[in-house]
């Protein structure tokens, strides 16, 4: 799957790695399925003089053809269930201790981000409150605080392989921790009104230099920001 | 028993002349309790409804491979209106679509004609199924023209959104949209209970249960799959009515409310519903690979069993769709496992589908090449949905267009590929003419092919993280690629060649019905009751209502020279 | 209901089951309309859990005496519906007629006790958007009224065609309607009525 899209954290291997074994089992049967189905209908189309054959299906000679790929495909079913387990364990319910904590609210029709800042903790003086645009470091283990302002939204960062709706009137923890540079998408995905489309942002995952200077920028900025996010 | 009742000889004489009271159009066509012709007016209305989903699937699909450029028969697409046309979309073509042709047109064609009666058991709550089915679609319909426009909070209306008009904006279309959809389900309960009632007390004397056809056993199993998971959902939707005109807070998380629950009771429902309208269209892609392979169908008892098996099974999966919505986390795990489940009935099913082909004699008719179409492009389905069941990449997937192209590969077979299999193959019998093949074969090559080029694009757009009801993707860089450009400008085009492959049909259908080659009662040569009517039948079916003494499916019986078996000719 | 004229098809009179057709009809009827409340109940329920002390209090403030009264009336109407299937069934449909108009007495009575009960509940300021218990209650028991209404309409019809001789096996399927109704308001008096202690 990383040919379409980066990984971006440490859980998206866990993710990628999923979907391939999916795609080694489900995709066996499939092509099995499909050459068998074609194979017949090569093999027993309509031939003149040739009548067909009376087969009832329940003979034991003839069930077995379908109870054996019965059973192996619920041995198949076993792998996939443990290995979609693992991968939501680590995703979802194992949260790491944070070293920062980012909250996002998210609003019709914009996401408001706030930085803990330098002091590296959030509801202090020095947090960096942005609108659609998430500043993080590469390296940092980040706990995300998920609130909404009206109606259901969700928290989408492909690159990173995660996703949580954000209900409102509750606030709902996620874990990432970058693992590489650079700028990607963020998206709302449940749809939120006429604005949907519009709720894009950006995410910029920078080194500790960078991100240093960037905090020293932006800190005392912040109120500005609160002033608009307050609608 | 029922002492009063006079029994009727079949045949109460009305459309062909010969009775003493002449009908009028209306009372013929428009007020009959005659189950064929309420059938024939689910069809048409279904049919009617299809052209309006289509044509809204063209209109925002046209939005989304030219952003923002004047559509050709539309106008510019502002985003308010693309939601709607969205939602829109998959609310007709479920409810108004899908529902009505699979269920209540063949469902009240075929059932008392396949179990040899002459009529549903209650003829005058079947007319009234349909004239508040009836009325739901005017009301749906209605809702694209009122002030503020159609609702646009996606099929699956989740509160707050949907609850609230400041939120939504649609403070007309929002509730006459649950209206229409609360009447549909009203139509299709009382339709529900003719069809199960019919068949459990009124089949052919020798018709003992194993011995009915699967597609009467699928649309009765899929009516009671109906009748017992739409309760929660038709609860849930006073409650959601309330909030939207009443002034209650039952979604409102601010004043005590839960809008969770609103998924819960929706997908309790919305989960059994799309074995809902799966289950009859394997009973039609059964019938007809029967008929076009001459063979028994493989494993009649096992297709039952695993039929029953996925039905319970599928009370016990609906929080898939909620893996990421904010539920405790350690119950997706449960839900991940049942999901996971329900693939092996459903993959034994369609094993049976294959089997019945071994050692057949396979005609490529048109309504064979449609049931094999439906299993070719339903298996794709089928396979997708294991990266959706499975909640460690449904995380990824989720709210992905990798999810509208699993469903589109489940729900285009179910509904399209599978109403074009039972129409090509029971038109004969239903209007007493055969339709043209050689346009039939185009027409199924034109739509199969490039439905294949619509949605297997979307696969890859899905990997891509491209996600759902964005009316442009230019907000997001990732998704604003050449390439994936590209990938939407080649679906949008396959939709429109497809389109239009519709219009061969439609002229043929059409024509057919008037002016068709006459059929006899047997075309087909199959086994089943209805085709030892007349074709089309009259009021009543028969004159004497038959008896039956074999199984359906006694195709290529080694003890027989011809290779078909009558269920309703005796035994010597 | 419609024209004595209409040709009932012999698919209505054939019982391969051996249970007459409107019988099993009434019972998937019953069937589909139990999940519907069971959903609403279900909803009730999750509020209830989830609001806990609050939740009490509010149900404190329904009438557990009017409560208690209209589910002996609904009980007592029962009764009746039961009595008349009995009449019916021993062909005697001037008696189940009559009977089944003693079972929609007793249902206008319940309706009449309950305007009474929810005329005084608005005028304290209990109404349907003061809170999530507020609009469950009369969500729900408005629901259940609107079937007791339904229910009745069909049993006059049905009590007409009797007291004529006419049509005597509806009197059993509409008593096992009537009976539905019956027993989801015992499930909705406790629940609304009576409260955890205090």
């Amino acid at each position: 799957m990383d040919q379409y899209l980066e990984q971006a954290s440490t859980y998206a291997g866990s993710v990628d790695w999923l979907f391939w074994i999916i795609t080694f089992i489900v995709g066996f049967w499939f092509l099995v399925a499909e050459f068998v189905f074609f194979g017949f209908l090569i093999k027993y189309r309509r031939k003149e003089g040739e009548k067909a054959g009376y087969v009832t299906g329940t003979k034991k000679s003839e069930k077995k053809w379908i109870t054996i790929p019965h059973l192996l495909i619920i041995c198949c079913d076993v792998v996939l269930v443990a290995g979609a387990i693992k991968v939501w364990n680590e995703v979802k319910l194992d949260l790491p201790e944070p070293d920062q904590t980012v909250r996002v609210i998210a609003r019709q029709w914009a996401w408001i981000f706030e930085h803990p800042g330098p002091d590296g903790k959030l509801d202090t003086e020095d947090d960096i409150r942005t609108t659609d645009e998430l500043t993080l470091q590469k390296g940092v283990t980040y706990h995300f605080e998920l609130t909404s302002r009206d109606v259901l939204h969700s928290f989408s960062i492909p690159v990173f392989r995660l996703k949580q709706d954000i209900v409102p009137g509750r606030t709902i923890k996620q874990w990432a921790k970058p693992t590489k540079t650079g700028t990607f998408d963020i998206q709302c995905t449940e749809i939120c009104g006429i604005g949907h489309g519009l709720m894009g942002a950006v995410l910029h995952i920078q080194n500790e230099d960078d991100h240093i200077a960037w905090m020293e920028k932006h800190t005392k900025t912040s109120q500005a920001n609160t002033l608009l996010a307050s609608q | 028993m029922d002492a009063t009742t006079t029994a009727t000889t079949s045949g109460h004489t009305e459309s062909h002349g010969h009775g003493h009271h002449e009908e009028s159009f209306v009372s013929k066509y428009l007020l009959s309790t005659d189950h064929k012709i309420i059938g024939m007016q689910y069809m048409f209305t279904g049919l009617i409804m299809a052209l309006i989903g289509g044509y809204l699937a063209y209109v925002f699909r046209m939005q989304l491979a030219y952003p923002g450029e004047e559509i050709p028969g539309y106008g510019i697409l502002t985003p308010g209106d693309y939601n709607s046309k969205v939602t829109m979309h998959g609310t007709i073509m479920i409810f108004w679509v899908a529902m009505p042709v699979l269920i209540a047109a063949f469902g009240n064609f075929l059932i008392p004609l396949m179990i040899g009666c002459d009529d549903m058991v209650f003829p005058r709550i079947n007319r009234l199924s349909y004239q508040i089915f009836l009325i739901s679609a005017i009301i749906l319909v209605a809702s694209f023209f009122v002030p503020g426009g159609a609702f646009g909070g996606a099929w699956t209306a989740y509160p707050p959104l949907s609850a609230t008009a400041e939120y939504n904006l649609t403070p007309l279309g929002a509730p006459l949209w649950l209206i229409a959809v609360a009447l549909e389900f009203v139509a299709f309960l009382l339709g529900g209970i003719n069809f199960i009632t019919t068949v459990m007390n009124s089949r052919a004397k020798g018709m003992s249960m194993y011995d009915i056809p699967l597609v009467v056993w699928m649309i009765v199993i899929a009516s009671i799959l109906f009748m017992l998971s739409v309760g929660p959902l038709v609860a849930g939707a006073v409650l959601l009515l309330f909030d939207q005109i009443g002034g209650t807070n039952f979604y409102n998380p601010a004043a005590g409310g839960d809008p969770l629950v609103w998924q819960h009771l929706f997908w309790f429902f919305g989960h059994p519903e799309v074995y809902v309208v799966l289950l009859p269209a394997m009973g039609i892609v059964a019938e007809v690979i029967a008929v076009f392979s001459r063979k028994k169908f493989f494993g009649y008892k096992l297709a039952l069993y695993t039929t029953f098996a996925t039905g319970i099974l599928s009370f016990v999966v609906w929080a898939h769709h909620q893996f990421v919505a904010g539920i405790d986390p350690r119950m997706t795990n449960l839900f991940t496992v049942t999901t996971l489940l329900i693939s092996i009935p459903i993959a034994e099913l369609l094993f049976l589908y294959i089997a019945t082909l071994y050692r057949g004699s396979i005609e490529f008719s048109v309504p064979m090449l449609w049931a094999l179409g439906f299993i070719a492009t339903f298996l794709i389905g089928g396979v997708t949905g294991i990266y959706l069941g499975a909640n460690g990449t449904d995380i990824f997937f989720h709210d992905t267009y990798f999810v509208v192209a699993h469903f589109h590969y489940t729900f285009f077979p179910i509904a399209i590929i599978g109403m074009y299999a039972g129409l090509t193959y029971w038109f004969p019998k239903m209007f007493g003419r055969h339709m043209n093949q050689t346009i039939g074969k185009i027409h199924f090559w034109f739509t199969i092919i490039p439905f294949n080029l619509i949605f297997l694009p979307q696969f890859l757009l899905g990997l891509a993280g491209q996600h759902r009801r964005i009316y442009d993707f230019s907000n997001f860089p990732q998704l604003s690629t050449h390439e994936l450009q590209h990938l939407r400008i080649v679906a949008t085009t396959s939709l429109i060649v497809m389109l239009i492959a519709q219009v061969p049909f439609i002229i043929n259908f059409f024509y057919s019905i008037f002016k068709g080659r006459k059929a006899e009662k047997n075309p087909w040569k199959a086994n089943t009751l209805e085709w030892t009517a007349d074709s089309p039948p009259g009021h009543g079916n028969w004159a004497v209502l038959p008896d039956v003494h074999r199984g359906p499916y006694e195709y290529s019986h080694p003890d027989r020279d011809e290779d078909y078996w009558p269920q309703d000719e005796p035994s010597k | 209901m419609s024209s004595t004229t209409f040709p009932r098809p012999q698919a209505t009179t054939r019982s391969v089951t051996g249970i007459s057709t409107g019988k099993l009809a009434v019972w998937w009827i019953v069937a589909s309309e139990i999940v519907i409340f069971g959903g609403l109940l279900v909803f009730y329920l999750l509020m209830r859990f989830r609001h806990g002390d609050p939740w009490a209090e509010a149900a404190t403030h329904t009438n557990i005496y009017i409560g208690a009264f209209n589910t002996f009336v609904l009980l007592t109407s029962s009764l009746f519906a039961v009595l008349a299937h009995q009449a019916a069934e021993s062909d005697n449909g001037k008696k189940a007629a009559r009977f089944l108009m003693y079972t929609i007495g007793g249902a206008l009575m319940f309706l009449c006790v309950k305007s009474y009960e929810w005329s005084i509940e608005i005028e304290k300021g209990y109404v349907l958007t003061k809170n999530v218990f507020w609009g469950c209650y009369y969500l729900i028991t408005g629901l259940h009224g609107f079937h007791v209404i339904a229910g009745a309409i069909i049993m006059g019809f049905v009590a007409k065609d009797a007291a004529k001789g006419k049509d005597l096996q509806r009197v059993e399927c509409i008593g096992i309607y009537w009976h539905f109704v019956d027993i989801v308001w015992l499930f909705l008096f406790p629940l609304f009525y009576t409260t955890a202690a205090g």
